[in-house]
This record gives C-alpha cells, sequence and structure tokens, in this order.
C-alpha cells in the first residue's frame, strides 16, 4: 500500500493534502506535569511527545558531576504503542539513545550551564505518538519545557525537517515522506541565527542541501513564532491568575507584554 | 524564499481528518496506520475566470463548457468515473475526443490501484496538450472530502466521493455566476457525470445530478462514428466491486505431495519430465515424457501450474479424448499482459486471462488432423525445481515511482531474457536506478494465490546494450563458469611457466620415456585464422611399399592435467572452452590451451599421434598410437593451406603432403558418404570485427567452407573412429565415447507433411543413408539456397550427438547417426573439450603407456563426469550462438542507422497471425506478425493476405523479402530483431 501513495503529485499537493512549503498543525500544551519544574506537551501533525525537566537541581552522580558547569541529562523513552507496530523498545536501545545524545548536545550550547556548577538538569523525553519528525518535535518540546522551567537559555531552539523529492524541497515530512526521501533535521536559533544542530541519515545530493538548509532555517523562524505564542500565552495566563488574588490590571499586562516581545 | 506557513487542523474534526486503520505487512504482521490530512478551501476548480477561485490562471477549462453536445445545450463539462479509464482508456486517449473533462483525485488513485500501466497512461494523458483535462484535487477540497461510512466498501466511498465532487461543482458553477438584477439568468453548463456503472448512475439521479454512460455520450455526439469504433466491448455493467476484497483466491491447484508423486510415477499413472516452455506461445509448454512418443502438451496457466522452464515434473496426462493439437499462434506475454499490476496479485482480474483464454479456444476449435494431436495432461507436483539466477530487466511501466531518489520499495516485474520465462515479481527499494539496466535476479518462491513467480535482485550487470553487461550476461544466462582460474589451480602448471620447453633427448628423462621422437617429420597445421590453441597437427608420407603414412597429432594435454588435481577437476567442470564472438572462455588455464600444449610451428611439443598405413585407395591397413615428441613445422590457415595446395609452382615435402592429405581426405569423405554419412547444414555466419580492440562489428557474412576444411575434418573423424575402437577393445565398460541416435520417425512427419504439400517431394526417413540420398534430392532448380534450407530444417528434426560411457547403454545404441560411424569419440580437441582428455588418458592406458587412474574405472564415475560435460557442452552452443546473434543484431543496427535492410528470407513456418521466416544471409530466424485478422490454412501451410483488393498467398518455403530492424523495446531496453514483409506484400499495414 505504501508504495502506492504519490510523495508529491502532480498537482503540487502531498499525501496529506499539504503543500511543499506547509508543516502540519502544531499543538502546544504548557500545563504544570506532576513534580517537574518544567514541562511542554508538544503534538505535530500525529507526532506527540511529552518532555519533563526538573533541575537544575544537585547532581546525583559524583563521578559525572562539573565542577564548573551543570550537566545536561537527557532520558528519552518510546511507547510501545507510538508506532502502528507494537512494539516494546527499551531504554539501551541504540535508537534511542543515539537520539537522546542528539537532544543533549544540541542544548549544551544554549542552556548557561556555567550559572549553576555541580548541578544536573534533567530532561526526560516521552515520545506518545511518532509520525515523522520526531526528533524536532523532541527539540522544540524541549526547549518549551526547559523555558516553562525557568532555566536560562541563550536562545530558543527550533528543529525542523527538510527532504527532497525529486527536485522540489518538501519541509516537515511524515514517516510515509521520510521512508521515501533523502532527507535533513536542522536545529536553529532563531535570535541568533546559529544552527546548533544537522543531522542526516541519508544521502542527499550535495548542490540540494544549500536550498534545503537555507529553506529548513526558514521554517525554524516560522515554528518559533507558534512556540513564542504558546509561551506568551501561558505567561499572560500565568500572570492573569496571579494578579487574580491582588487586582485585576489589564493595562499592565499589555505592558509586560511588550517588555516580554522584546526578549523572547 | 517561498512563505513557509503552518496549516491548521481543527482537533475537533479528528474524524474528517484523521484515518485510522489497519494493514498487513508483507511478513503478515497487522500494523494499525493513522493518516491525517489537511482539508482547504483553496483547491482550484480550474474553469476560467472563476469569481471564487482565486489561483486560476493555468485553469484549462472554458467557464462556458463544451457547447458542441447537442443534449447538453447550455454546454457540459465531463466528470468521467473511475471505470472509464479502467475499460475505455483508448476512447479517452483519442485526440477526436476532447470535451472538457474533469478528473477527480479519487479517480486517479483508484485506476492508480488497480493498473499502474494504465494510470501512467492516465498521467501522460492529462499533462496531453491537445486536452482539456482539469485535475481536482477533491479529497483535499473541505466540501467535497468524504470520509467511508460504517459498512461501506472502498469502492461505494469512492462512488459517493466522485458524486459529491460532481454536485459541487454544479453549485460552485452557480455561486460563481450570481445572478445580475434584472437581467434573466443565463443557462449554466452543467457537469455531467460519465459512468458505466449502473449503481452509480441511478443513485446519481436519485440526487439530482446530470449523468450519462459512455456510449449515450459517445453516440449523442456530432463525430459519433470515428469513436464507436473505440469503445471497448461494453463489458460488465458494474465493475467488479473490489477485487481486493474478493481475498486472495487460489490460482493455481496444490501439488501433491512427494511420496503420492514419486508413488505415481512408480506407477506410470503419472510421468515425469523435464518440462520445455513454448517460446512463440506463454500460455502453452510441453513435458517430452517416455511414455509417449509426443511429448505431452500442457495448455493454459493452470495446466502449467507454476513449472519453470527446465523443472523436473510430474505430470498427468488426459483422455484420449481431450487430446489437442499444439495452438499455431502466436501469443507475446508482454502485448497480452502489458496491464497487469505488479504489486498485488489479489488486484489481478480475469480480464486478460480470458482474452488470452478465448484465442486458445478459437485455435482450438479448428479441427486439426488426426495425427497432429498430441496427448495433453498437467502438472500435478514439481519433482524437482531447476531454479537458477536470471537475466533480467526492470519493466519499466511496472514502476509506481521513476523519480531517481526514491528510496521507498516497489513491486515492480522484471521480464527474463529468455522468452521461455514468465516476468518475475520483484520487491526492490532501487528500482528507479535499475530500469535500462540488465540484473540478475533469483525466483525465490511461486505461490498458488499469485499468478508470477517472486523474486529478488542479485546484482545489476551494467547498462543494456553495453558489451560487458551483454556478454557477462550471456555467459550467466547458460551457465557458463567464468571466472578466472583460482591460485590452486594455476600452481598445478609447470613451474616453468612460458620458458617449459620439450628436454634434450634423454631415454631416461620421465618427459621422453616411450614417447618416439618425430620431430623430422615434415608436421604441418591447418586452423582458422587467428586460432591459438592449435591441438591437432597432421603429417603424410608415401612408404617404400606404395602405401601412405598419414598422421594426425594431438596436443598432449594428459601429459600436463593429472587426474585428481584441482586443475583436473576446474576443466572437468567447466567441460568445454566457450566461444564467443569477441572472446574465448578456456576450458584450461591459458599457459597450457594457447602455448605449452598448443602445437605451434618451430617449437618441440609433446603429442599423442594416431599413425595410420593407408592403401593409395584410403583404406586402413595399420593404426598405431603413440606418445611422441614432434615440431610442426608450419601453421596454416584453411585459406593458406589452399592456396599452397592449388599453386602448381610449389612442390616442396609440406605441400606435397598436404596434397597428398587432401587427396586422402577425398577418397575417405567418399566411403563415408556411400556408408550413409549426412551432410548436413547448419546457418553459420562470421561477424567481422572491425578491430580486436574495439570490437565493434562491421558486417556478417556466411562461413566460408575450403577443400581444406574438409581435410582436416575428415583426419579427425579418422582419427576419433580409430580411437573410439581401440579404447572400448580395452575398456569395454567404461571407455568414453560419443553417439548420436537416430531421430524418431515421428520428429519427421511435419517436414516431411510440408515436403510433400508444397513440392511434392518425398523424405525418406528409415536410415540415414535413405535421408542423405532423399536430401539430395530437395532441389529446386529455380532456388538454389532451397536444398540448404531442407537441409537446416532436417538438422532441426534430430536429436543432438553426447557422450556416453560405453558400460551404460546397450551395444547396438553406440551409433553415431550423422557420421553413420558404429563406434565414435572425441580425442583429436583436448585443449577445449574436457571429454578428449578423458579419451587421452584412456588411449594411454590401452597402449601401455600409464596405468589408468582408478576413477576412470568407474563406471558411475564416467557417467557423472560426462553427464556434466554433456550439459555444458549444450549449454555453450547455445551461448556461442546468442553472442552471434548479439553481434547479427548490433551489426544489423549499424547497418539500419544507414538504410533499411531488406533481405531474402524464406518462410519457414506459419501461423494464424504470423509467419515465421529464415534470413540465410544473417543466420536468424524471425518472426512477421500481422495484426489484422489473415486467413490461415493450416493443412497447406499456407496464409492470404488480403493485399488492396487481391489476395496474395505465401506458404511455408516461399521466397520473401523482409525488412529487418533492431527495435529497442521501450519498457525493458532489450533490443530485438523486428521483421516486417516488404514482398509481396509489406505487412506493416496489416
Amino acid at each position: 500500500m505504501s508504495s502506492r501513495i504519490e510523495i508529491l503529485n502532480d498537482g503540487g499537493y502531498r499525501s496529506d493534502g499539504r503543500k511543499q512549503y506547509e508543516l502540519r498543525d502544531i499543538t502546544i500544551d504548557l500545563t504544570q506535569q506532576g513534580t517537574a519544574d518544567g514541562s511542554a506537551q508538544l503534538t505535530h501533525g500525529l507526532t506527540q511527545v511529552l518532555v519533563t525537566v526538573f533541575g537544575p537541581r544537585e547532581a546525583k552522580m559524583r563521578s559525572q558531576t562539573l565542577h564548573d558547569r551543570a550537566v545536561l541529562n537527557v532520558e528519552m523513552s518510546v511507547a510501545p504503542f507510538s508506532t502502528g507496530e507494537r512494539r516494546k523498545r527499551s531504554r539501551a536501545d541504540r535508537r534511542i539513545l543515539e537520539m537522546a545524545a542528539m537532544i543533549a548536545s544540541t542544548f549544551e550550547p544554549v542552556v548557561q550551564t556555567n550559572l549553576y556548577p555541580r548541578s544536573q538538569i534533567d530532561i526526560y523525553v516521552h515520545v506518545l505518538q511518532q509520525d515523522g519528525s520526531l526528533l524536532p518535535a523532541c527539540i522544540n518540546a524541549t526547549t518549551l519545557a526547559l523555558v516553562t522551567a525557568g532555566v536560562p537559555l541563550l536562545d530558543f531552539v527550533c528543529a525542523v525537517t527538510g527532504g527532497v523529492h525529486s527536485t522540489s524541497p518538501l519541509l516537515d515530512l511524515t514517516t510515509l515522506e521520510e521512508n521515501d526521501v533523502p532527507h535533513m533535521t536542522v536545529a536553529v536559533m532563531p535570535r541568533t541565527r546559529k544552527v546548533t544542530l544537522v543531522t542526516m541519515e541519508t544521502r542527499l545530493h550535495v548542490e540540494r542541501f544549500r536550498e534545503l538548509f537555507e529553506l529548513a532555517c526558514e521554517a525554524g523562524q516560522t515554528i518559533h513564532r507558534e512556540m513564542k505564542y504558546a509561551v506568551k500565552d501561558r505567561t499572560v495566563a500565568l500572570v492573569n491568575a496571579m494578579d487574580a488574588g491582588s487586582k485585576g490590571g489589564a493595562a499592565d499586562d499589555h505592558d509586560r507584554d511588550v517588555v516580554m516581545d522584546d526578549r523572547i | 524564499m517561498p512563505e513557509i506557513s503552518i496549516r491548521k487542523r481543527p482537533r475537533t474534526e479528528a474524524v474528517v481528518t484523521q484515518r485510522k486503520f489497519f494493514k498487513k505487512t508483507a511478513r503478515g504482521k497487522v500494523v494499525k496506520v493513522l493518516r491525517e490530512r489537511y482539508l482547504r478551501d483553496d483547491v482550484a476548480c480550474g474553469m476560467h475566470s472563476c469569481t471564487l477561485c482565486a489561483s486560476s490562471q493555468d485553469a484549462v477549462l472554458p467557464s462556458s463548457g463544451s457547447l458542441d453536445h447537442p443534449s447538453f445545450p447550455s454546454g457540459h463539462f465531463v466528470l468521467p468515473d473511475t471505470n472509464i479509464f479502467l475499460s475505455q482508456m483508448d476512447l479517452m486517449e483519442s485526440p477526436k475526443f476532447n470535451p472538457p473533462t474533469i478528473i477527480l483525485q479519487t479517480v486517479m488513485e483508484e485506476v492508480r490501484h488497480r493498473s499502474l500501466p494504465l494510470y501512467n497512461r492516465l498521467k501522460a494523458l492529462v499533462k496531453a496538450d491537445d486536452k482539456n483535462i482539469w485535475v481536482f484535487y477533491n479529497e483535499y477540497r473541505s466540501e467535497t472530502a468524504v470520509i467511508r461510512e460504517e459498512g461501506e466498501s472502498p469502492n461505494d466511498r469512492n462512488d459517493r466521493g466522485i458524486r459529491k465532487a460532481t454536485s459541487w461543482y454544479n453549485s460552485h458553477l452557480s455561486l460563481a455566476r450570481p445572478p445580475v438584477r434584472g437581467q434573466s439568468r443565463p443557462p449554466l453548463p452543467v457537469v455531467v457525470l460519465m459512468s458505466d456503472d449502473v449503481a452509480n448512475r441511478q443513485k446519481a439521479e436519485k440526487e439530482g445530478l446530470s449523468c450519462v454512460s459512455v456510449r449515450k455520450y459517445v453516440e449523442g455526439r456530432k463525430d459519433s462514428n470515428g469513436l464507436l469504433d473505440l469503445l471497448a466491448a461494453a463489458g460488465s455493467d458494474n465493475l467488479d466491486p473490489t477485487p481486493a476484497a474478493a481475498a486472495r483466491q487460489a490460482l493455481y491447484p496444490d501439488y501433491l505431495p512427494t511420496t503420492t508423486l514419486l508413488a505415481g510415477v512408480k506407477s506410470g499413472r503419472l510421468h515425469q519430465g523435464h518440462f520445455n516452455a513454448n517460446q512463440y506461445n506463454y500460455l502453452e509448454g510441453s513435458v517430452p515424457v517416455p511414455g509417449f512418443e509426443k511429448p505431452v502438451l500442457l495448455v493454459g496457466r493452470e495446466h502449467m501450474n507454476r513449472a519453470v522452464q527446465g523443472d523436473v515434473v510430474a505430470v498427468e496426462v488426459f483422455d484420449e479424448k481431450d487430446w489437442k493439437a499444439p495452438a499455431d499462434e502466436v501469443v507475446d506475454q508482454e502485448a497480452t499482459l502489458k496491464n497487469d499490476d505488479a504489486d498485488d496479485s489479489e488486484e489481478e482480474t480475469d480480464d486478460d486471462e480470458a482474452l488470452a483464454e478465448q484465442k486458445m479456444l478459437r485455435a482450438e476449435a479448428v479441427k486439426r488432423a488426426e495425427s497432429s494431436k498430441q496427448p495433453t495432461g498437467r502438472v500435478v507436483g514439481i519433482i524437482k525445481r531447476n531454479w537458477r539466477s536470471y537475466v533480467c530487466h526492470i519493466d519499466s511501466t511496472s514502476l509506481t515511482s521513476t523519480n531517481p531518489t526514491s528510496l521507498s520499495q516497489q513491486t515492480v516485474f522484471a521480464t527474463p531474457v529468455s522468452r521461455l520465462l514468465p516476468r518475475i515479481r520483484l520487491r526492490t527499494r532501487q528500482a528507479p536506478a535499475l530500469v535500462g539496466q540488465k540484473i540478475l535476479v533469483t525466483i525465490d518462491r511461486w505461490e498458488r494465490t499469485s499468478r508470477y513467480p517472486e523474486g529478488h535482485f542479485v546484482r545489476a550487470l551494467g547498462k543494456v546494450q553495453s558489451k560487458e553487461a551483454e556478454q557477462e550476461s550471456l555467459l550467466l544466462e547458460f551457465d557458463v563458469p567464468y571466472r578466472p582460474f583460482g591460485k590452486a589451480i594455476l600452481d598445478c602448471l609447470p613451474v616453468e611457466g612460458d620458458n617449459w620447453v620439450v628436454p634434450p633427448k634423454n631415454p631416461v628423462d620421465p618427459n621422453w620415456k616411450d614417447r618416439e621422437d618425430l620431430r623430422d617429420l615434415i608436421i604441418c597445421s591447418i586452423d582458422p585464422p587467428g586460432c591459438q590453441d592449435i591441438d591437432d597437427a597432421l603429417h603424410a608420407r608415401r612408404l617404400p611399399n606404395g602405401n601412405i603414412e598419414a598422421g594426425v597429432h594431438i596436443a598432449d594435454v594428459s601429459h600436463f592435467v593429472h587426474p585428481d588435481t584441482p586443475m583436473d577437476s576446474e576443466a572437468a567442470a567447466r567441460g568445454t572452452t566457450v566461444y564467443l564472438v569477441d572472446k574465448r572462455i578456456d576450458m584450461l588455464p591459458a599457459l597450457l590451451g594457447t602455448n605449452l600444449c598448443s602445437l605451434r610451428p618451430h617449437v618441440e611439443r609433446l603429442a599423442f599421434s594416431v599413425i595410420w598405413e593407408l592403401s593409395p585407395d584410403a583404406k586402413i591397413v595399420d593404426v598405431r598410437f603413440t606418445k611422441s615428441v614432434i615440431a610442426s613445422k608450419s601453421a596454416f590457415t584453411y585459406e593458406e593451406a589452399q592456396i599452397r595446395k592449388d599453386d602448381p609452382g610449389l612442390s616442396d615435402e609440406l605441400t606435397e603432403s598436404i596434397r597428398l592429405l587432401n587427396d586422402l581426405a577425398r577418397k575417405l569423405r567418399e566411403q563415408r558418404m556411400a556408408a550413409g554419412a549426412l551432410n548436413l547444414a547448419s546457418p553459420e555466419v562470421k561477424i567481422q570485427l572491425d578491430s580486436p580492440e574495439s570490437s565493434d562489428p562491421v558486417d556478417v557474412e556466411q562461413k566460408e567452407l575450403r577443400e581444406t576444411n574438409s581435410l582436416v575434418e575428415e583426419f579427425m573423424l579418422l582419427a576419433n573412429i580409430s580411437v573410439a575402437r581401440k579404447i572400448q577393445e580395452t575398456f569395454p565398460q567404461t571407455a568414453v565415447l560419443r553417439r548420436h541416435l537416430p531421430p524418431p520417425r515421428t520428429n519427421f512427419e511435419k517436414l516431411q507433411d510440408i515436403l510433400r504439400r508444397r513440392k511434392g517431394m518425398t523424405l525418406d526417413v528409415s536410415s540415414s543413408g535413405a535421408l542423405a540420398a532423399s536430401l539430395d534430392k530437395c532441389v529446386d532448380p529455380n532456388e538454389p539456397a532451397f536444398n540448404t534450407l531442407v537441409r537446416i530444417m532436417a538438422t532441426r528434426c534430430m536429436l543432438s550427438a553426447e557422450y556416453f560411457c560405453s558400460g551404460s547403454v546397450a551395444r547396438d545404441t553406440f551409433g553415431h547417426y550423422g557420421l553413420a560411424s558404429p563406434i565414435y569419440t572425441h580425442f583429436t580437441s583436448p585443449i577445449r573439450r574436457y571429454a578428449d582428455v578423458l579419451a587421452h588418458r584412456q588411449l594411454a592406458a590401452a597402449i601401455g603407456y600409464a596405468p589408468l587412474h582408478a576413477s576412470l574405472h568407474s563406471k558411475s564415475h564416467v557417467e557423472r563426469v560426462l553427464e556434466v560435460v554433456n550439459k555444458r557442452h549444450r549449454m555453450a552452443q547455445m551461448a556461442s550462438r546468442a553472442s552471434v546473434e548479439f553481434y547479427v543484431g548490433l551489426a544489423l543496427k549499424a547497418r539500419s542507422s544507414k538504410a533499411t535492410v531488406i533481405e531474402d528470407a524464406y518462410v519457414i513456418r506459419a501461423f494464424r497471425n504470423g509467419l515465421g521466416v529464415f534470413v540465410s544471409r544473417l543466420g536468424i530466424e524471425g518472426l512477421v506478425t500481422f495484426k489484422h485478422e489473415i486467413q490461415f490454412d493450416a493443412d497447406n501451410y499456407t496464409i492470404t493476405v488480403p493485399a488492396g483488393g487481391q489476395e496474395i498467398t505465401i506458404s511455408v518455403f516461399d521466397k520473401v523479402k523482409v525488412e529487418v530492424e533492431v527495435e529497442q523495446d521501450k519498457n525493458t531496453q532489450r533490443g530485438r530483431v523486428v521483421m516486417a514483409l516488404s514482398q509481396p506484400i509489406d505487412s506493416r499495414s496489416l
């Protein structure tokens, strides 16, 4: 069946009705999860991840403690029901470990770890559903979870996948597309326009790389906008809740908003 | 930078935007699949100047529709249903049929699921310039998207989607033209649903849509006449709902268990034999079995029951009343099944099969002479599969995506180069890259539920038509071992290598032990030009008593190749040297073959000599065999020897000895002919290569035969016969001999019948002598080539010669039919034939030179070795023939690029829809097919072709002119020779 679906048909539509440069729906939920210091649930198309952040807190493992900065500890678990074929993956699955390591190395230059020497920040990534663009979803959710935890970041990290079908670039691939076309994942810091992660598992023609890379960087900005609104909404809601106890001040809100907009 | 946006999908509408289904993977696991889709409002309707759709600059549909159909005076658009494309594609493709057409995405996808070849045609159609076709992506438009309801079949869902889109279009048309106040509303064009599905039409009418069947629509048109022809026969009015739902029904009967098969064969209820596919008709095969004189005919796919060329099968023979004559029609798999789909056998409809079956039935209806009936049967089990790797091409129409970057797994068809094999279904991730290449494919299995066998890709051989790929594919196809010799084998060579020489004469030296010193004899060799592996040399001289001493000296290969060494087993496995046009695959390492064993002139070489004393009228007085040392005085080509012999100015010893040999050879030949030897003909051509490096064929010419060819031939025959007698006497149980069984008389029946009816000639096949005599009489004074043609056809009726072990068959079957000799072996070419090496060893033992190796005393061992050698020999012949054919093709291509190639040809077979012709100048056979109906008279072997009023009759043996072309198959890139009649009538229009 899968081979029967056209990745990009003559009308310029992809198999799910999107066009080349259209990203899937992103829904972000930043509600508090239990005892976690910060958490974010991100639904990107049919991919859904939940990231919880604990810390910065005292490092448990003395051996891995660094005297001048905090350690980022990323643990990832993939729910057995997250794919069509029900399969239990152990935590030691190489693929999962690799992805966790990639997330850690993506955030190492972004999180201001030097502010918290001899401590660690735990990031737990739970994959609830997957349908392509898993790594970008994890990275985006981790950014948001770190933000809600109040961990100082230099910038957002926004990731997106891009692929090339024949000569046409596509953004934000589904599993179906990832299986068919060569693709790469790019994570950008939208304000500084720095790139913290580029990864490819398939071969891509060198002449296509530039175009796709630039496009993915641009798509990072679009995702940033979406994430920014989510953080703002959440903050506004929280501030409102705080104010609701004392006094309501809508105009005040507005001012804060402007200030925040500048910062994030 | 293009605009990048995030599409929003309301989560509350998950019912519409999300789809959940289960599917079974190839490994049988059930997987849950969840898909989403994004519904949008910007899917354009494709009408010119539509006020509602934003981007309509590339719209192709005229805003008022087509006004030239009388049933729809206010203008209309056609919206065809899926079944229109599945059955009426020819009509849709016709340039005369171009109403403004809307094709729905639902329809495109349904066609894609049903048949990829049709889908590819549909895609080409959409892109065609002269058509007004707009593809409407209805599944992505929010108003027209449908979801499958509970208990609704996919087909019904699609039909509903099509109706919904039709009604949306109609309302869209009216919305796009809001009534202007004060003006009467102009009549709106309608979107007409065109469907051959009655149920769908009824539902559409109920919903108030206008709909029409294809036939009615075309009939209603003003120019209906030309188009009505294009309508396919109105098949079932409603499309078979879902073939997928009809489940995988078994296409073939089950095999019987092995024990039942073996018991059945033993009891005689079943018959065992090799399955042979028919190369002209893929729906027919035959199995020659010992129980019947004629092979058992298997008609139809079901009765062949998944047997593949070469398999050992068990067949059940039907009652005699069901026996049939073989079909006399050419049925091409590619032509008949071109719309078949590779992906799933469950989607194979019965249409094409029914079509082929129909043809078969028609052929059957013709009453054939009782004599041509053959036992028919069906395969009930496979005793042994003989599957190997096959050289194939990917069928490009079976590809889902030809996008070279696509990495997705695809199921495609691989078409074997050999016409005897069925197409193989293949799953690969690199299909687009493999198109246009020769690839090696192995069959893995053939399930009962699948029409085609399933296989896997082994490796790519290279671009089609490149010489390397063609050469390698040829070697693989004929199973020729062509790897370079390994170290263990090369270690068996003499350590001196190239510098090895016969040591100086010394009776205690093992090289000289029991060897005669014949270095002083005037010995020469005569071979084809460019021959490097010279394995025979000759001499002749007058003896004082008036008799003549003649000697044949054969390279002493057994001196270098000892039994039970790696080199020996490799040579046994290779069996023979294979000669291709531009390459030789050696049986022995080149050091031996072209140097140490090769009887090159002016060097001393070891030999095995057969020396006769012959009376002046070439009767054998005495014969002796001895190992010897010779020094050839000269290596001639046939041509040089001929010129030397004919030059009256020369009278040196060498020339005299050639004359003497020639004299004797003539007499030997006369004796042989008198004994009833056959003079057969086979079509042999020679490829002229440009230069050894470029190996571009320049031209094809027929081989020329000189007197000296027959000189060498006669002495080789004489040596072989003498050696055969000697080794058979000494080793009656294990002698390596060669025989040619007399052909069964029934083999000649057809040729005899054709000759009698067409030419009034008779062929006496009672013995080889009688056959030779009657072949001599088959002469048409107007057609000098006719005799050769009859000889070629007679040769084809015969069995092939084979090696055998003297202890394994009855003494009275030793004879060689073609040579009319009671006993025969191969002794004279040990460098290139392994059987000769064995004969050398046996002869050496017979003259007490060396003890015979134990393995050559064992009957079973000799039998086993000879079986391999026989097979290799056959394969080598086919390989070199195929190589010649390939080069003939190349030469033809080079020639036909300059001018059309027209050659004389003889008709050798007549079919219901074509002629088999033989082009003697090129040595190739071809097929001329007629597309239209022709009259075929099976009893008189004639066909009658209507040609502009009068009728022209062509019969077997007629001389015609054909235009020969090399055409590249578009799908498989396979180059093939295509012939068309140019005289007496041009067949291309027929």
